[in-house]
C-alpha cells in the first residue's frame, strides 16, 4: 500500500512538470487477494460464566484442582484456584467432580468433504484427477450440513478442526480450519485468521491412485514428481516476488503455484500424510532441498522410529492410538507411538481422520497414555491433554488464539462429566468463543443439521 | 485346543500337563460375563480347560496352582461378536493376504471360511494380547447375497483355531445385499427365497437319506457333513430352473432345516421387519440379525420374534440411508425392550480392531449417565461382549462366561476391562496360558531407546 502511494506521488510530480515527457514507468504491482473466501464467522452470545470446583487441565500441561475458570466476552478471563472471584451477575456452575479443559482440536478430519451419508454424490475429498493438485481447496468441498460436525461436538468435545483433502494426490490441496459451530456456509464456520495448510502425501496412496493413470507408480516416482513441482514453484515464486517488488506486467496467475509459493513463503503450513519413518526422513530432506518447512506429519505410524529426528526438526506427528495393519505402510504401527514421540521431546497429537474416531479422541489419548505408562513413559493426565489441545493448535497455526485456557484466548472450553481419559466420560457442556453450544442436560443446546430434520431420530441423543 | 490337550494327557501317561493342573485365580474382582455385577474377592477355578467354579463363595481345591489377582479384574475372555478376524493379514493392496471375500469365484453359500483362517495372523496375536479369546468370523459376500458359512474361532497361540466350523450362514439383505442382487432390495429378497426353494428341492432328497442330525456338539459341526452336497449323487435331480450351483444350494439345506444359524445383515427398520416376516414364512430358520442400526425403532417387534441381534455399538451417524436413525442408545434401547443383544464389529475394521469391543462396551456404560440416552449396566455391557454373542449362535454353554463347565477362557486385567486404559495381563484359552507378545510389542522393545548402539537396530532381538 505504502509503495503504491509513493509511486503515485512520483507520477503526479512528473505530470506537474508538464513539459518533460515521463519515462515509461512500470505499472505498480497489483496485489492478489490472499483471502477471496473470507471467514464470516461471528461468535454467538454467551453469558458471563464461572465454572467452579472442577479439575482444570489448561491444555498446556498445567493442572488446577478445585479450579475456577471465568468466561466472558468470548474469551477466557481468568483461570485459577478457588480464590478467583466471580464477576457480578455471572452464571456460576458448580463443577465439583467434573473436569474442565480446552476444546479438543482435531488436526485431521474430512468432515464436510466426506460427509454422512457417505454416498458417491458426497464424495468430495480427493481430486484424484492428477497427482499434483495444490490448486484445490478443501473448503470448496465442505458441506456445512454434515451431521458429523454435531457428533464431534457433543460426543467428542471438538471445538475446532482442520479439514484436509484426501491423500490420493502428492499435493492434495489446501486445508481449511473450522470452528465447530454450525453455519449455513463454509465461510460461516471458517476459523478467523487461521493459516491455510497444504496437504501432501507420500507412500502408497499416490502411487496406487496413479500407477495405472500415467504415474507416479512408485515411491521414487512420487518423489520425482513432487520435486518437479517444487522446482516449478521456485521459479514461479521468483517471478512473482520480482513482480511484487518491481511491478510491471503482471505474470499469469497459476492457482497451483500460488499455493506452493505460499508454502515457500512460510504462509501456508505443510500437513504431510506419511506413515513410514524412512519416507518421513525423505520428506524432511525434500523440504530442506526446496526451502520450506513441514509443520506436521499425519498418521505417522512410524514416528517412534525417528522421534529424535522429529524433535530436532520441530515437526509434529498427528497419530492414532492403535490403528495398525490396514495397509502395508501401517504394518509397523505400535500402541506406544504417541507416548514415545512425546518422550523424545517431539510434538505429539492425537488425530482422528474419521467421523467416528473424532468423537472419541479423548479415549484414544487415554489408551496411548496408558500404553506409554506401561512402557515406562510417565506422563501426567494434564500433560497428555496437550495432545488434544495445545499441540494440534500449534500444528494448525492457531495456538495464539485457542488451544489452551489462558486469559485472552478464545473461550473454547469443555466441561466433562468425569476424567476425560475414560471410556465412561462424556462432554457435559461445550462452549465455543464463550457461547454454550452443547449442554447434555438441555436438548435445545444440541445441533441438528438440516439433513436430519424430519428424519427418523431427529434431535436424538446420538 | 481341548482336543489337543486331552490327546496330550492320553499320550503322556503319568506326566501331568499344565492343562490338567487345577488353577485357582484368587482375590480378584470377578465379573462372570452373565450380566451380573463384578464382585470383590472372588475365585475362579478351572481344570482340564473347563471352568469348575467362579464366585466369592468358591473354595480353593487342594493342590491348586494359585494365581493371585489381588487388585486385578478377572473376566471370561472377550468374544468378538461379529468379525473377519484371521481372514486378512493386511487389508489394502497386499495381494494374497486377504481372504475376506472372493468376488471372482463361482461359489457363494457353499464357501466355508475355515480354510482361510490363519491362526498365525498378527491380527489374532494382537486380539489375544488384548483379552479377546474367541471370535465369530464371517466371510464377506462375493458376487452374491450369500457370503458363505462362518465359524467360531479361538485366538490361541496354536494351529487349531476352529471352535465351531460352519456354525452359520451369512447373508446381506440391506444396501449391500441389494447391490449384490443387481440393484434392489426386492431383487435380493427374490434371490433369497429362490435360494431357499432350491435348497428345499435338495432337502427332499436329503430327507430320503435318513434325515437330520440334531447333535449340538461343538467339535462336531452343526452341519452334519462339511461337504454336504456330496451326499447328493448323480441321481439327485434338480429342476432346470436354478440359479445356484448345486454346491451352494446344498449348503443352504441346513439353513432351511434350522440346523445352521442364519446371520442376516440389515440396518434399516423396514429391512429388519422384512427379516422378521421371513421368520414367519420359514419358521425353521434360526435367525440372528447383524447390524440393526435402526433396531431401536422396532425393538418391540424384534423382542417379540425372539431374534437375537449382534449390533454395532456406537454407530451414531447417518452413514447411509439405511442408518438414518443411528444412535449410540440403540443397544441400550433394544436391551430395555427385551431384545437379546450383543456387540459386533460390522463393517468396522472387522479384520483387526477386536480391541474396540471393550471400548464400545464401556461407552455404553457411559450412556447411562447421559440424560435422555439409554445405556447398559456394567454387567450387561460385559455380557454384550462375552456370553451374549456366544448365546446368539448357540454356544452359550461353551464360551463367554465363567459358569461351571464353560471353556476356561479367562483374562486377568490390570483394571476395569471396559476402560481401554486397562490391559490384559494374563490370558488363558481352554485353560492354557497364552503368550501375549506381538509384532508390535517386539517393535516397541526394539525402538524403546533410540540411542545409537554398537550395532544397528536390526540386531536388537
Amino acid at each position: 500500500m505504502a509503495r503504491t502511494a509513493i509511486v503515485g506521488v512520483a507520477v503526479f510530480a512528473a505530470l506537474l512538470a508538464g513539459c518533460v515527457k515521463p519515462p515509461p514507468k512500470k505499472a505498480p504491482p497489483v496485489r492478489i487477494n490472499q483471502d477471496p473466501y473470507p471467514s464470516t464467522y461471528n461468535r454467538y452470545p454467551g453469558a458471563v460464566t464461572v465454572i467452579r470446583g472442577a479439575t482444570v487441565f489448561d491444555g498446556e500441561g498445567g493442572r488446577i484442582d478445585n479450579g475456577t475458570v471465568v468466561l466472558a466476552d468470548g474469551v477466557v478471563q481468568a483461570v485459577g484456584g478457588a480464590d478467583v472471584p466471580s464477576p457480578d451477575g455471572a452464571y456460576v456452575i458448580d463443577a465439583q467432580g467434573k473436569y474442565v479443559t480446552p476444546g479438543v482440536i482435531d488436526a485431521h478430519s474430512h468432515l464436510g468433504d466426506y460427509p454422512s451419508p457417505g454416498v458417491e454424490s458426497h464424495s468430495d475429498g480427493n481430486e484424484a484427477t492428477g497427482p499434483v493438485r495444490p490448486e484445490v481447496w478443501a473448503e470448496h468441498s465442505v458441506w456445512p450440513q454434515d451431521p458429523g460436525f454435531s457428533r464431534a461436538l457433543i460426543n467428542g468435545g471438538v471445538t475446532a478442526l482442520q479439514i484436509l483433502p484426501g491423500s490420493a494426490n502428492l499435493f492434495g490441496g489446501r486445508s481449511v480450519t473450522l470452528k465447530n459451530v454450525p453455519a449455513r456456509t463454509m465461510q460461516g464456520m471458517k476459523f478467523p485468521g487461521a493459516p491455510y495448510g497444504l496437504k501432501m502425501a507420500c507412500g502408497e496412496n499416490p502411487k496406487r491412485s496413479y500407477g495405472g493413470k500415467g504415474g507416479p507408480g512408485t515411491r521414487m516416482g512420487n518423489i520425482a514428481v513432487a520435486r518437479a513441482a517444487w522446482i516449478k514453484a521456485q521459479a514461479y515464486k521468483r517471478k512473482w516476488d520480482k513482480y511484487d517488488r518491481d511491478g510491471g506486467d503482471m505474470p499469469e496467475r497459476d492457482l497451483a503455484m500460488e499455493t506452493l509459493r505460499g508454502v515457500l513463503a512460510g504462509q501456508i503450513l505443510i500437513q504431510n500424510h506419511c506413515y513410514r519413518a524412512d519416507e518421513m526422513a525423505l520428506m524432511i530432506d525434500m523440504a530442506k532441498e526446496f526451502g520450506y518447512k513441514i509443520t506436521a506429519f499425519h498418521h505417522a505410524v512410524e514416528s517412534y522410529k525417528i522421534a529424535d529426528l522429529l524433535a530436532r526438526e520441530g515437526i509434529c506427528s498427528a497419530m492414532w492410538a492403535d490403528w495398525y495393519g490396514f495397509k502395508m505402510e501401517s504394518y509397523d504401527a505400535i500402541e506406544e507411538n504417541i507416548p514415545f514421540v512425546h518422550k523424545a521431546g517431539a510434538c505429539a497429537i492425537v488425530h482422528s481422520d474419521d467421523a467416528n474416531g473424532i468423537q472419541r479422541l479423548y479415549q484414544e489419548a487415554a489408551k496411548a497414555l496408558a500404553d506409554g505408562r506401561r512402557a515406562g513413559v510417565n506422563i501426567s493426565d494434564e500433560v497428555a491433554f496437550t495432545w488434544l489441545s495445545a499441540n494440534p493448535a500449534k500444528a494448525l497455526g492457531i495456538f495464539d488464539k485457542t488451544g489452551s485456557l489462558k486469559p485472552g484466548k478464545m473461550a473454547d472450553v469443555v466441561m466433562w462429566n468425569g476424567n476425560p481419559f475414560s471410556n465412561y466420560t462424556r462432554p457435559e457442556r461445550v462452549w465455543i468463543d464463550g457461547a454454550l453450544m452443547y449442554d447434555a442436560n438441555n436438548p435445545k443446546r444440541r445441533p441438528v443439521s438440516d439433513f436430519e430434520l424430519g428424519q427418523p431420530g431427529e434431535g436424538d441423543v446420538k | 485346543m481341548r482336543g489337543a490337550a486331552i490327546l496330550a494327557v492320553l499320550l503322556s501317561g503319568i506326566a501331568v500337563p499344565a492343562a490338567a493342573q487345577i488353577i485357582a485365580i484368587t482375590n480378584g474382582i470377578i465379573a462372570k460375563g452373565d450380566g451380573s455385577a463384578p464382585e470383590q474377592g472372588g475365585t475362579v477355578v478351572f481344570r482340564n480347560g473347563r471352568i469348575i467354579a467362579a464366585g466369592t463363595d468358591v473354595g480353593i481345591p487342594a493342590g491348586a496352582q494359585i494365581v493371585d489377582a489381588r487388585g486385578k479384574w478377572v473376566t471370561p475372555g472377550i468374544v468378538a461378536g461379529f468379525s473377519r478376524l484371521g481372514l486378512a493379514e493386511v487389508d489394502l493392496s497386499v495381494e494374497g493376504s486377504d481372504d475376506t471375500d472372493a468376488d471372482g469365484g463361482p461359489f457363494s453359500a457353499a464357501i466355508d471360511v475355515v480354510p482361510a483362517i490363519n491362526p498365525l495372523n498378527t491380527t489374532i496375536a494382537v486380539s489375544r494380547a488384548d483379552g479377546v479369546t474367541r471370535a465369530i468370523v464371517a466371510p464377506a459376500i462375493p458376487r452374491s447375497i450369500f457370503a458363505g458359512q462362518g465359524a467360531v474361532i479361538d485366538t490361541g497361540a496354536d494351529m487349531n483355531p476352529v471352535t465351531a466350523a460352519r456354525k452359520f450362514q451369512f447373508v446381506e439383505l440391506g444396501e449391500t445385499g441389494a447391490a449384490a442382487a443387481g440393484g434392489s432390495r426386492a431383487s435380493a429378497h427374490v434371490l433369497f427365497r429362490n435360494a431357499l426353494r432350491e435348497a428345499a428341492e435338495l432337502g427332499r432328497f436329503d430327507a430320503l437319506r435318513g434325515g437330520r442330525d440334531d447333535r449340538e456338539g461343538i467339535s462336531d459341526p452343526v452341519v452334519r457333513n462339511p461337504n454336504e452336497s456330496r451326499i447328493y449323487g448323480p441321481d439327485a435331480r434338480r429342476s432346470d430352473d436354478v440359479l445356484l450351483t448345486r454346491f451352494d444350494a446344498a449348503a443352504l439345506v441346513p439353513v432351511l432345516q434350522g440346523r445352521q444359524y442364519l446371520l442376516v445383515h440389515v440396518e434399516r427398520a423396514s429391512d429388519i421387519l422384512q427379516i422378521l416376516r421371513l421368520k414367519r414364512e420359514f419358521p425353521s430358520l434360526k435367525l440372528v440379525l447383524v447390524g440393526a442400526t435402526e433396531g431401536w425403532t422396532v425393538a418391540g417387534d424384534i423382542a417379540a420374534a425372539g431374534v437375537p441381534v449382534i449390533a454395532s455399538a456406537v454407530n451414531d451417524l447417518p452413514a447411509s440411508f439405511e442408518q438414518l436413525a443411528a444412535t449410540q442408545s440403540n443397544v441400550g434401547r433394544m436391551r430395555a425392550a427385551g431384545v437379546k443383544v450383543s456387540i459386533g464389529l460390522i463393517d468396522d475394521n472387522d479384520t483387526r480392531y477386536m480391541f474396540s469391543g471393550r471400548q464400545y462396551a464401556g461407552n455404553l456404560v457411559a450412556l447411562s449417565r447421559l440424560p435422555g440416552a439409554t445405556g447398559l449396566t456394567w454387567g450387561e455391557a460385559l455380557r454384550a461382549i462375552t456370553s451374549a454373542p456366544a448365546e446368539a449362535i448357540g454356544l452359550g454353554a461353551e464360551i463367554g462366561s465363567l459358569a461351571p463347565g464353560r471353556r476356561a477362557d479367562v483374562v486377568i486385567w490390570s483394571g476395569d476391562p471396559l476402560e481401554s486404559a486397562s490391559a490384559a495381563e494374563t490370558v488363558f484359552i481352554d485353560g492354557v496360558q497364552q503368550p501375549l507378545e506381538t509384532h508390535q510389542s517386539r517393535l516397541r522393545d526394539r525402538y524403546r531407546d533410540l540411542q545409537r548402539n554398537t550395532l544397528p537396530e536390526a540386531y536388537r532381538h
